[in-house]
């Protein structure tokens, strides 16, 4: 395969879904405010260090703006009837779901660093380890992308379906991942946490920002790129798989 | 050269074959058509064609590029309007055209100039900034050729493109296909409109059931069946049927107010009516022989396949 116009049809498959799926009501409702009003409920009227919570609220907003894109773009092409033309163009299976990891990585990614910026200047928070910032924003928007794209993957075309059965996975993972319970308060319920990709977000912007992760940033990385492999992997076989039955 | 290569497609969905066995092969420059009723495999065949699904047994070539072996480079040929005309409707209909052009690698330039074209040529050029959602059925069938023809494809695939269309759009989408193919691109049309087979394809496979029943050029497959040529006569009464099989009359069919009947002897057809008018006191008050249509022609196809 040429591995210019695969890359290219990565792009295409990108830009299309910026220029469609960004301004969807439920990837403005589940992508940005959800995260937001859910960490004011928690912090709000309680004597907490928003400093100390504010890595959690971080990698909670990029799980969410990261993921919501993804759940959408496939259900509503199928429900749209545009998924078969889609897959008409020169375009094959991997660039699709790479196109919408790569689309569902940079809301995320783009969301997650303004409010990192905004934090900063608010909070006056320093930066302890910057290449871990980079790494947990470029990892973990992917590895949360390609979540939502596994999410989207089972042969549907109501949109809705998706975005309920992406809500069932996303919040039980937000309890056990350290957002706002710290994991070395966790007590007999840490193994919990070692289940989550999310956990090992947040710990990196914990190491990032004050210094203070649990685990390396090594071993926290290395897992987000596993995680990343094993959800496009998941979404490819899923959706190879409709495509051969004609779903 | 056949420009495009089927070979032994097969695809099942659970214990319902859908493609049994198909094998086609289209020359460059035609415009071939697919006949076949509703559910017969038209598009699943057309779907295993242009790369959407993938078949369980067989081969695709593409301008002798294997599909499956490298759909990229294979679909960097084509052109397809699918079923219902999709595109994309919160999307305007230039940037409809310019990303689809973008896919194919057009630049800059030649996008933007070859979509205006388009545009006027398809007569939307003043609803060019208007997302697709706002556009009729017609119109949005317009884009979605537009979004097929953009890059000058060598092959153009267009599946039931006039489906559920008023009358001009409808002229609009034979007047494209024919402007395409005189152009240089070889053209599939599935249908199930035989008019319209019959007026655009130099050559038509009819499917039956997931199998081709027949290829040839319409008016061979039309002639295939000459031998059921027919009369129309009325009477100025009603008459049994029974009445009219006689002789090489194979059979009679009540048509309207009329008989069809159906001879391989046109000519000894019409003298026995007059016997049969004459010893039934009857008086003819019309006439008139027919070949069969290539509807005809399909519908006898499909009855003996």
């Amino acid at each position: 395969m040429d591995l210019k116009r695969f890359v290219w049809s990565v792009l295409m498959v990108t830009e299309k879904n910026m220029r469609i799926y960004y301004y969807k009501g439920s990837v403005v409702i589940f992508g940005l405010l959800f995260p937001f009003i859910m960490f004011l409920t928690f912090f709000i009227g309680r004597d907490l260090d928003l400093v100390l919570f504010f890595p959690g609220f971080l990698g909670m907003m990029l799980f969410f703006s990261a993921s919501s894109t993804g759940p959408l773009i496939t259900p509503w092409e199928k429900r749209e009837k545009t998924y078969e033309r889609l897959v008409s163009l020169p375009v094959v299976i991997e660039s699709i779901i790479l196109g919408d990891i790569l689309s569902g990585a940079v809301f995320g990614f783009v969301i997650t660093t303004l409010v990192w910026l905004a934090g900063s200047f608010l909070l006056h928070l320093s930066l302890t380890n910057p290449a871990a910032l980079v790494l947990a924003l470029l990892l973990g928007s992917l590895a949360f992308a390609a979540l939502g794209t596994l999410l989207s993957s089972p042969a549907t075309d109501t949109p809705s379906n998706i975005m309920m059965f992406s809500n069932l996975v996303r919040l039980p993972l937000i309890f056990v991942s350290g957002i706002f319970i710290p994991l070395n308060k966790l007590g007999d319920w840490a193994w919990t946490n070692l289940l989550s990709p999310l956990t090992y977000l947040v710990d990196l912007f914990h190491t990032a920002i004050t210094g203070d992760g649990v685990y390396s940033p090594v071993i926290d990385s290395a897992i987000l790129i596993v995680v990343i492999i094993i959800f496009a992997s998941g979404a490819k076989l899923i959706q190879q798989h409709n495509l051969h039955n004609g779903r | 050269m056949d420009i495009i290569e089927a070979r032994n497609l097969k695809k099942s969905f659970g214990p319902v074959t859908a493609v049994d066995d198909v094998s086609l092969c289209v020359k460059k420059g035609e415009i071939f058509g697919f006949l076949g009723q509703n559910g017969a495999g038209k598009t699943t065949t057309i779907r295993m064609l242009t790369g959407v699904l993938i078949p369980d047994a067989g081969i695709v070539r593409i301008c002798g590029v294997d599909i499956l072996r490298d759909p990229l480079e294979a679909k960097m040929h084509m052109g397809i309007i699918p079923e219902n005309g999709t595109v994309y409707a919160d999307l305007t209909a230039e940037k409809n055209i310019l990303w689809t052009a973008k896919c194919y690698g057009m630049d800059r330039r030649s996008r933007e100039e070859k979509a205006k074209e388009i545009l006027a040529r398809l007569g939307l050029e003043s609803r060019k900034d208007d997302l697709v959602r706002t556009f009729s059925k017609g119109m949005r069938q317009r884009i979605s050729i537009a979004c097929a023809i953009v890059h000058s494809p060598p092959v153009l695939f267009l599946d039931e493109p006039t489906t559920g269309l008023d009358v001009l759009s409808r002229r609009l989408v034979i007047d494209t296909v024919r402007h395409m193919n005189r152009e240089g691109s070889t053209v599939l049309i599935t249908t199930h409109n035989l008019e319209e087979a019959n007026a655009l394809c130099s050559r038509v496979s009819v499917i039956h059931r997931g199998k081709i029943i027949g290829t040839d050029s319409p008016e061979k497959i039309r002639k295939q069946f000459d031998t059921a040529g027919y009369i129309e006569v009325s009477f100025d009464r009603s008459v049994q049927g029974s009445m009219l099989v006689t002789g090489s009359i194979s059979r009679a069919e009540p048509h309207g107010d009329k008989w069809r009947v159906y001879s391989d002897d046109t000519d000894w057809a019409i003298k026995a009516l007059t016997r049969v008018a004459e010893q039934n006191n009857l008086k003819i008050l019309s006439v008139a022989t027919s070949t069969p249509s290539l509807e005809q022609a399909f519908i006898e196809m499909t009855e003996e396949a």
